[in-house]
């Protein structure tokens, strides 16, 4: 890659320039620093998008009352049962039965507690959900 | 209380934090030169292992490697450790920063509040260094990031203790010592052996140069058989790991062509610039593959810009690469 063919798009990094290795006209290696480039953002955006999509299944399922608030927050951070039982020190087991609403409903405040340190939420904050989630990082498909 | 660190922006987070530290104490070894010595490019596709949800693919070896390998060939003492107990691990760090040493961590991160929103996965192989501590902030230098960063001990120590795949268990580590001298020659050597052999002669199939076969004759049945909305998903994924932060583009072959230019000028070797020559061109196909793939994504790919043909692109980079490691092998 030449110097002059550094891609500068910018992506889903902001203002931040990230480090690529391009060459100069005398054929020696230089660190160039890029925006980005729209080869990369694309999968990028198709990654959260599938990850956005994932969380909007699970949030319909918790205002019809077939999943607890905490799947929610389970799935807005990007864990699944297996994670969220290592962060909360559970099984997966407990963590299973804590997705349902009644598991949820019966937890105690000192487990509340724990989940919510997990998310860094406050015990109320755990406990509600969103009407629809927040899509600044999607995109719609051209 | 802050060390007197120099922070440099690079490409990658191992590599970068490694020649920084090595600058910290005397031994000034640029990024791709680390990274060469350190044997860092690689190349596996491991379907059963998934991230995301999606088979992982691997432009470098594991993590660890590079600094250990570095440590290995250049001489330096370098010491590490990991942690069962979070604030014995912080406790630790707080000490080696009270003695004036700066120190690596292993960190996730999804932890760390100063990633760009849209970088926030649960991946645990990123490397900073840590060289100061104010009250309850810590200055960072994160290779990655052109400046310094600051981050709270509550953060740093949930980002240290990240959990899931390649835990970092407050995984720190430091320069206890380095030699009068390094035997830079030998050590490039050992770097260069090392990646070439394991690029031409692992045995298994997933490894190296036949991983990238195996990967290519895959990729090229994946809209038949996972149809095509997850054969996208699954190609976005490797272009990802090709292309996205951290490998300096082309999934780090120009870095390592820029390590093979600068071991040219310090062997004074000719076969090793004509080398890194050929290793760019490799990485301008590879991605070349990358342009194919996020036209695919956007549904923007012409007839013939099919998965059969970036299984061909793919294949053609692993001959090349196969002639450029062999070629390698007898310089060394």
């Amino acid at each position: 890659m030449k110097k002059q063919e550094v891609p500068q798009d910018k992506g889903l990094a902001g203002e931040m320039r990230e480090i690529t290795y391009a060459m100069n006209d005398n054929g020696e290696y230089e660190l160039v620093p890029s925006y980005g480039w729209e080869v990369k953002t694309v999968p990028l955006k198709q990654a959260w998008e599938e990850i956005l999509e994932g969380v909007q299944e699970v949030l319909d399922k918790v205002h019809s009352g077939k999943l607890s608030p905490l799947a929610y927050h389970m799935a807005a951070h990007q864990m699944d049962v297996k994670l969220l039982a290592k962060y909360a020190g559970l099984s997966r087991f407990r963590v299973k039965h804590h997705l349902k609403p009644r598991g949820f409903k019966r937890l105690k405040p000192e487990l509340l507690q724990r989940y919510a340190q997990v998310f860094e939420l406050g015990p109320e904050e755990l406990a509600s959900v969103p009407s629809r989630i927040n899509r600044s990082l999607s995109i719609d498909r051209e | 209380m802050e060390i007197d660190f120099k922070h440099s922006q690079t490409a990658h987070c191992e590599s970068g934090v490694l020649s920084n530290l090595l600058a910290h104490h005397g031994i000034h070894l640029s990024e791709a030169m680390a990274f060469g010595i350190g044997a860092g490019l690689f190349f596996a596709y491991v379907p059963f292992i998934r991230v995301n949800n999606l088979p992982l693919t691997t432009f470098r070896s594991a993590t660890g490697d590079i600094i250990r390998k570095n440590a290995k060939h250049l001489g330096v003492h370098l010491v590490r450790y990991r942690f069962k107990d979070p604030e014995e691990a912080m406790d630790a760090l707080d000490r080696k920063l009270a003695q004036g040493v700066p120190v690596g961590c292993q960190t996730g991160g999804y932890w760390l509040p100063y990633f760009p929103e849209a970088y926030r996965f649960h991946f645990n192989m990123h490397n900073l260094v840590v060289y100061g501590r104010t009250g309850n902030e810590y200055a960072v230098s994160d290779p990655i990031f052109p400046e310094p960063v600051t981050i709270s001990r509550k953060d740093l120590k949930k980002a240290r203790f990240a959990q899931g795949a390649l835990a970092p268990k407050g995984r720190m580590y430091f320069i206890q010592s380095v030699p009068d001298e390094v035997d830079l020659a030998g050590s490039i050597h050992a770097g260069i052996r090392k990646a070439s052999r394991l690029m031409l002669k692992s045995p298994l199939p997933i490894i190296g140069i036949k991983g990238m076969h195996f990967l290519a004759n895959r990729l090229a049945g994946w809209p038949r058989k996972l149809g095509r909305e997850r054969a996208l998903l699954c190609l976005g994924q490797v272009i990802r790991m090709q292309e996205e932060i951290g490998t300096g583009g082309g999934g780090f072959r120009f870095m390592y062509s820029a390590f093979l230019q600068e071991a040219a000028q310090v062997m004074d070797d000719g076969a090793l610039a004509r080398l890194s020559r050929e290793l760019t061109r490799v990485g301008d196909r590879w991605r070349e593959f990358a342009v194919l793939g996020a036209r695919n994504c956007k549904g923007r790919a012409s007839t013939r810009e099919t998965f059969p043909v970036m299984a061909e692109i793919m294949q053609d980079c692993a001959e090349r690469e196969r002639a450029i490691y062999r070629d390698l092998l007898a310089t060394v």
